[in-house]
């Protein structure tokens, strides 16, 4: 960081210049006492930190569960108290057929996808933080 | 639909089977091995092992066979049985991989530490492997009977023993293969069909599937009776044929007036082309059109009816012992996670099939409404609708295809019954005693299969679903997301659940069907024990709060924390 129109005969002089840079994955030097072995050890802190990842992935599982099978299970409510909507009819087949036999599947697929895609993005953060305390 | 073709494909199967089998041999050296294939298996491949072991006989002809007699109320089967893989991921598969147990009373003792949790745990896990075994076999003796005649008891003891062999001589590493290698097996055997079929349908003209008129026996067609039937008549029928009818010898032309009828075992009745086909008193008499519609079974509750049958597929996949033991060979939570994504999407591609034949016997196999063999109707359904040797290779792909089915099930609960037995029970050590306990495996449901009644394949398959949901769900899904379960409460959770819809299940099965108001709480007992397991569990485990078993903290790090951490106390994984 030498400015180009430096006076001649006068040595470079030295200068401290700060280089930030993002944090990296890369490990740092480790803690005196790493998240990992609060966790080991059962102590209060490992406690919160375990606390807080079941209770993300619990309320992820149950809200997935919760909103496709709830959705799903629905139908037969539906088919009870509207039966005209059981005796539509859409692509050439009765649409209870359309649901049951057909689209559900697909949806319980995206549905599983979702899940896993949160689920590790969530392993991920926690993984992330224990490993920078 | 007696054909050569069918007994070669059958026997293809088997001997394939055993030839997979041996091939795993080679490999599974120890203990370890003949357990969970030393976890050495790729979410591909154990995918399709789960998909080959998870579509029983029930998958395969129980479906379409309901279908074909009860309209869509009964696609809530193959729904359920997708959707409970959806829960069990949601909730359940990564922990239960991470536990790092063999069967689902190892899980018991490692959330508990507990002895007497681990017994009851066991117990339901023998009895749901048993009453999942009986259905089973009961199928493969029906597939063995419509193809070749044999009386029922050969398909039962034929599949006894070609996996009583397989199990012993391999363990899981084998049966890991052999199921992968099921799967893609039956999906070809119910599909490649399916296509025929429905190009057969659109050449016959493609005649309204859900017409305004009762099912009618396309030509004319002869139906012999294997059992005592008793049948409804809705108009005025002429026939001709040999046997006993309504107790009176019959030799040649006859007619059937309106009103109920029973027919002798081995009589032979030939019915005229057009003729309104007479149903038996289990299944109701509909049109096409109302047949097609939901909620027209005639049950009496029908709605408690299908939310029953939807809260014991849902939750009762997690508890079925042979699914549980198949998590054990991912090698990580994660992969147990993708595993059961791609089981997933491997089901709902199968379970696409079964609907078709079901509407197809409509038209084409309606005398089995007479008969009352309805789960027939994927094995006669390719010879009925197209004519010559194509339709009895059809016919022979879609035998092979159920005897498959019958095989991979019975395979992967045999292999986790004989751990649960060998481990928990007789407590032998070492592949001997697990061998030991594959032998007694299979003997009590082999036994039972000569008592029960007639059943359909489907509705014996509901009522294991409908314990392991009463019982094993609530143990999982608690022990796993609360940690305030107490040893008490897990053991009476199960009892809660468990035993009522046992006895309720037993009750169906050796009674048969019934005509009181109360039988549909009997035989779809999930609505009100698995609500009950819950509740006790949870409810008891509150009361009890100095049950919590020691260390349930540290259980908790290992049920949930990702491997990649190095943490110390996922060490012994």
């Amino acid at each position: 960081m030498t400015s180009p129109q430096r006076p001649p005969n006068q040595r470079p002089h030295t200068q401290r210049v700060v280089v930030t840079s993002p944090r990296t994955r890369a490990p740092r030097a480790p803690r005196p006492y790493p998240a990992s072995r609060e966790i080991d050890e059962q102590s209060e802190l490992g406690a919160v930190y375990m606390r807080s990842l079941i209770r993300t992935q619990r309320r992820l599982g149950l809200l997935l569960c919760a909103v496709v099978c709830g959705s799903v299970a629905a139908l037969p409510l539906v088919f009870t108290l509207a039966p005209s909507v059981a005796a539509q009819r859409l692509l050439g087949l009765p649409l209870p057929w359309l649901l049951l036999g057909v689209l559900v599947f697909p949806v319980f697929v995206l549905a599983g996808w979702f899940y896993v895609r949160q689920a590790e993005r969530s392993e991920r953060e926690f993984a992330e933080l224990v490993e920078r305390s | 639909m007696s054909s050569g073709y069918g007994i070669v494909a059958v026997l293809v199967v088997a001997v394939g089977t055993m030839l997979v089998g041996t091939y795993g041999l080679r490999i599974s050296r120890t203990t370890s091995d003949f357990f969970v294939a030393s976890r050495t298996v790729s979410p591909w491949w154990n995918a399709s092992a789960i998909g080959g072991e998870y579509l029983s006989a029930a998958s395969f002809v129980g479906i379409a066979g309901l279908i074909f007699a009860h309209g869509p109320d009964m696609l809530w089967f193959p729904v359920g049985y997708t959707a409970g893989y959806l829960v069990l991921l949601a909730l359940v598969a990564a922990p239960l991989r991470r536990s790092g147990a063999y069967t689902l009373p190892d899980f018991a003792e490692a959330r508990f530490a507990s002895p007497s949790v681990r017994a009851v745990a066991s117990v339901f896990a023998l009895a749901i492997g048993w009453l999942y075994l009986l259905p089973q076999l009961q199928g493969a003796g029906l597939t063995l009977n419509t193809v070749t005649g044999a009386p029922n008891w050969v398909g039962a003891l034929v599949v006894a023993v070609v996996v009583t062999t397989n199990v012993i001589s391999g363990g899981m590493r084998s049966i890991t293969f052999v199921q992968a290698f099921q799967y893609w097996l039956k999906l070809t055997a119910i599909a490649v069909p399916v296509v025929f079929l429905v190009l057969a349908w659109h050449a016959h003209g493609a005649r309204d599937l859900t017409g305004p008129q009762f099912p009618e026996f396309p030509k004319q067609t002869t139906v012999t009776f294997d059992s005592d039937t008793k049948f409804q008549v809705s108009e005025y029928t002429p026939y001709t044929g040999s046997g006993l009818v309504d107790g009176q010898r019959v030799d040649g032309d006859a007619e059937l007036t309106t009103g109920d009828h029973i027919v002798a075992a081995g009589s032979r009745l030939t019915f005229p082309e057009g003729a309104i086909v007479p149903h038996v008193l289990s299944i109701p008499s509909n049109t096409n059109d109302v047949w097609a519609l939901p909620m027209r079974g005639g049950e009496r509750f029908p709605l408690y009816a299908v939310y029953s049958l939807i809260i014991a597929t849902f939750l009762g996949t997690m508890g079925l012992p042979h699914v549980i033991v198949r998590f054990y060979t991912n090698p990580n939570g994660r992969a147990a996670r993708r595993t059961t994504l791609i089981v997933l999407g491997l089901l709902g591609v199968f379970y696409l099939m079964p609907p078709i034949y079901g509407a197809l016997g409509r038209l084409y196999t309606p005398e089995l409404l007479m008969t009352g063999d309805t789960d027939a109707v994927v094995l006669v359904l390719p010879s009925r609708m197209i004519d010559g040797l194509g339709g009895q290779l059809l016919g022979a792909l879609v035998a092979g295809g159920a005897f498959a089915a019958f095989l991979s099930t019975s395979s992967g609960l045999m292999v986790s019954l004989a751990g649960v037995l060998s481990r928990d029970v007789l407590r032998f050590r070492g592949v001997r005693g697990f061998r030991l306990s594959t032998v007694l495996a299979v003997l009590v449901p082999l036994g039972m299969t000569l008592l029960v009644g007639r059943v359909p394949v489907a509705d014996m398959v509901g009522l294991a679903f409908a314990v392991a949901a009463s019982s094993l769900c609530p143990l999982l899904v608690l022990g796993i997301w609360s940690n305030r379960i107490t040893t008490v409460g897990a053991v009476a959770g199960m009892l809660a659940g468990g035993l009522p819809a046992l006895v309720a299940g037993m009750v169906t099965i050796s009674a048969g069907g019934g005509g009181a108001w109360y039988h549909v709480f009997l035989t779809r007992p999930a609505a009100w024990t698995v609500p009950l397991g819950f509740v006790v569990m949870y409810v008891v485990s509150l009361l009890t709060p100095r049950k919590v078993p020691p260390g349930v903290n540290h259980v908790m790090v290992r049920l949930h924390a990702p491997e990649n951490l190095g943490l110390r106390s996922q060490d012994r994984l």
